[in-house]
């Protein structure tokens, strides 16, 4: 971003909740001057069809994230503890409720 | 340079595996360089196509359809915003892109540089233009580019109606009076031939099309895009009894496809070559509503750095 | 408002109907001309985002105006519909005040002309919800959200002007100075709207008046900008004498209604 075309509004990442008691996803982005602008904006870009119940706003630059060459380290070790699946267990046949 | 091959493998054997790729991952330079050109371009159309259908806002004949057309133009406007923002994952600032739009540099769908001159226009874009476009965004849907492609189920969904509109007009305009149905057919014979072109050179002209088909930002190809379109449009304007105005149109038996005539190449070039009936109204528009809202954005950023400052104190 | 005696329906009494078919028209036109206006911005904002959001804005105006005008032909009963009333009146048959017609001008112009309208909107539809009139209470009903989140709009947008750049401070006042004028408008209490009052089905607009210099006090004051003295008012629209401006408005809106009469679009 140049010096000269100081009229750029920052990025924004935006996330709707669509109904009470479900997580908020991320939907996509926008620019907005500060925060309550990006509400308003992500309420008219991005709830136009109902999709709203809350939204969270965050700067695009605020949002940390794992580097995929490290997708391996971070996530591999997890596929062999195939015990933290409830599938993993055997059990007695004609057992209910469990 | 090893490495970079093996970059190029694991790179191409993801794609392969029908992965997508995302913002963070490594991808060869020119790859990337082709999205920022396609989305960007994509992007520009959309914000460009808002102009030649905006002009009958104000015209709309009725109430209803006053309010589709605003929530329509409105809707492009979004897919606009959408690419931009999938444009930005790669790098490249909205403002960078739509600089390169404004100053003449970039591309968008030679489409949107033809006149809407009646209201049966905004019938035959909805239908045919939006028709012709969804094709190729449903395809995209399954773009190998994980933003581009969230950006498009996201557009796909919106756009569902759009086609639908346009193809409402077209049916009460063709079973109404006589001058209605006069200009919807005159439309249709206006805005047939572009909407094919809208697909892009034959698949032996297309220089770009065996990188995107190999990386899968592409998955069909122009021709077979063209050819599905022409196969249901022709069956939608039997329905409401207009006529596709191709005198070589004809079911062929062995194919199951229609036969189709040949399209005047030398116009498209033209017409991209920035000779199109609106191509320096459309880009003085965009520069005019850019050029008049540097102070509105210039406001904006001024009040809240002023909050900021107060804010912080 | 107090409900007048049971069984009173304003319908059935020849000038209440009358009365009440131009009461459902004025705030009828008022939105549709607003609507009209915002509508010439769609894609000319100055950001993307603002095009969508000042749509946005437009499309409620307009549904609005269509539920109005839907009920403001049932009242008439001579079966016109809304499109009747949009595309078949005559220049002097528009009842809107003059200050939803006035030209969109620059975007300090609009946000200002949106926001003195939405500063009278509001608490008028938040009144009109208690209206005697069940179908303009249940319209009110639903635009007093529409109406809340237009004020907020329009209101976040000028005081950013106002307290913004030195550009944005001298346009806001310039527009604000120039549109005052047709404010005075808005509050008009005449014959048709004291029959309204007198039946319950609307406020006595001295109470819109007070809102809205309260909401206008308090806006401009965090914009930084001066409330423009109370000089000579326009007014006339609502008995259809019009600026010039409307002439034009109409002529684009209507031609197609127009030059092909009697056909279904």
């Amino acid at each position: 971003m140049s010096a000269e075309n100081s009229n750029n509004w920052p990025l924004w990442e935006v996330f709707i909740q669509s109904k009470r008691g479900l997580e908020h996803k991320h939907v996509g982005s926008l620019h907005a001057a500060d925060a309550q602008m990006a509400i308003e904006n992500a309420r008219d870009v991005y709830t136009r069809r109902q999709e709203g119940n809350s939204i969270w706003v965050v700067p695009a630059g605020a949002i940390s994230s794992s580097q995929p060459d490290d997708a391996a380290m971070l996530f591999d070790p997890a596929d062999d503890k195939t015990y933290r699946h409830p599938t993993f267990y055997v059990m007695p046949e004609g057992a209910k409720y469990i | 340079m090893t490495d970079v091959t093996n970059l190029e493998e694991r790179f191409q054997a993801r794609i392969d595996a029908e992965q997508k790729i995302e913002p963070k991952d490594w991808m060869p330079e020119k790859y990337r360089k082709t999205l920022v050109r396609q989305i960007s371009q994509h992007a520009h159309s959309e914000v460009v196509g808002m102009l030649p259908e905006g002009n009958w806002i104000t015209r709309a004949p009725s109430l209803r359809r006053k309010a589709i057309l605003l929530a329509k133009v409105q809707d492009e406007a979004g897919h606009g915003l959408y690419l931009y923002s999938a444009c930005e994952t790669l790098g490249v600032t909205r403002e960078k892109t739509i600089d390169d739009l404004l100053s003449g540099k970039a591309k968008y769908s030679s489409i949107f540089n033809y006149p809407t001159l009646t209201w049966a226009d905004i019938g035959a874009v909805g239908w045919l233009v939006d028709g012709a476009a969804i094709m190729n965004q449903v395809m995209l849907c399954r773009t190998s580019y994980g933003p581009y492609a969230r950006a498009m189920v996201r557009i796909c969904k919106e756009e569902s109606f759009h086609q639908r509109q346009g193809y409402e007009i077209m049916s009460v305009l063709a079973k109404g009076t006589p001058e209605q149905k006069e200009m919807a057919q005159d439309a249709l014979n206006r805005w047939w031939w572009p909407s094919l072109m809208m697909f892009g050179p034959s698949d032996a002209n297309s220089p770009n099309s065996a990188d995107s088909m190999k990386w899968k930002i592409k998955r069909q190809s122009n021709d077979e895009l063209r050819q599905i379109f022409i196969d249901r449009t022709v069956q939608q304007a039997e329905v409401i009894g207009l006529t596709i105005p191709d005198p070589e149109l004809k079911w062929n038996e062995a194919t199951k496809h229609y036969d189709w005539g040949a399209i005047d190449w030398t116009e498209f070039n033209n017409v991209v070559a920035g000779n199109g009936p609106c191509n320096k109204e459309r880009l003085a528009a965009r520069n005019k509503a850019h050029d008049e809202g540097a102070w509105v954005r210039e406001a904006a950023l001024a009040y809240a750095a002023k909050k900021a400052k107060k804010q912080a104190a | 408002m107090s409900r007048p005696g049971t069984g009173f329906d304003p319908r059935s009494d020849p000038i209440m109907s009358t009365a009440l078919f131009t009461y459902a028209l004025r705030l009828g036109d008022d939105l549709l001309i607003l609507s009209h206006r915002l509508g010439e911005w769609c894609g000319h904002g100055p950001v993307l985002e603002e095009d969508i959001a000042l749509a946005n804005r437009a499309l409620d105006h307009i549904g609005e105006a269509r539920n109005l005008y839907d009920y403001a032909v049932k009242v008439e009963g001579k079966g016109r519909t809304e499109d009747d009333l949009a595309y078949l009146r005559a220049e002097r048959q528009f009842v809107n005040t003059k200050l939803v017609e006035q030209p969109n001008g620059d975007y300090a112009h609009t946000i200002v002309r949106s926001f003195l309208f939405d500063a009278y909107h509001l608490p008028l539809a938040e009144a009109l919800t208690r209206s005697s009139d069940a179908q303009i209470a249940a319209i009110a009903a639903k635009a007093v959200k529409e109406a809340q989140y237009h004020l907020k709009h329009s209101s976040d947008w000028l005081i950013r002007f106002g307290d913004g750049t030195e550009e944005s401070h001298r346009r806001a006042q310039e527009a604000l100075d120039a549109l005052w004028t047709y404010t005075g408008e808005l509050f008009v209490q005449d014959d048709v709207h004291e029959a309204m009052v007198k039946a319950g089905i609307a406020p006595d607009l001295s109470t819109i008046k007070q809102a809205f210099d309260a909401t206008v006090d308090r806006v401009l004051a965090e914009a930084t900008l001066k409330r423009p003295a109370d000089g000579y008012m326009m007014s006339g629209g609502r008995q259809g004498k019009h600026s010039e401006h409307l002439g034009f408005l109409l002529a684009e809106m209507q031609y197609l209604q127009r030059a092909y009469p009697g056909a279904e679009w």
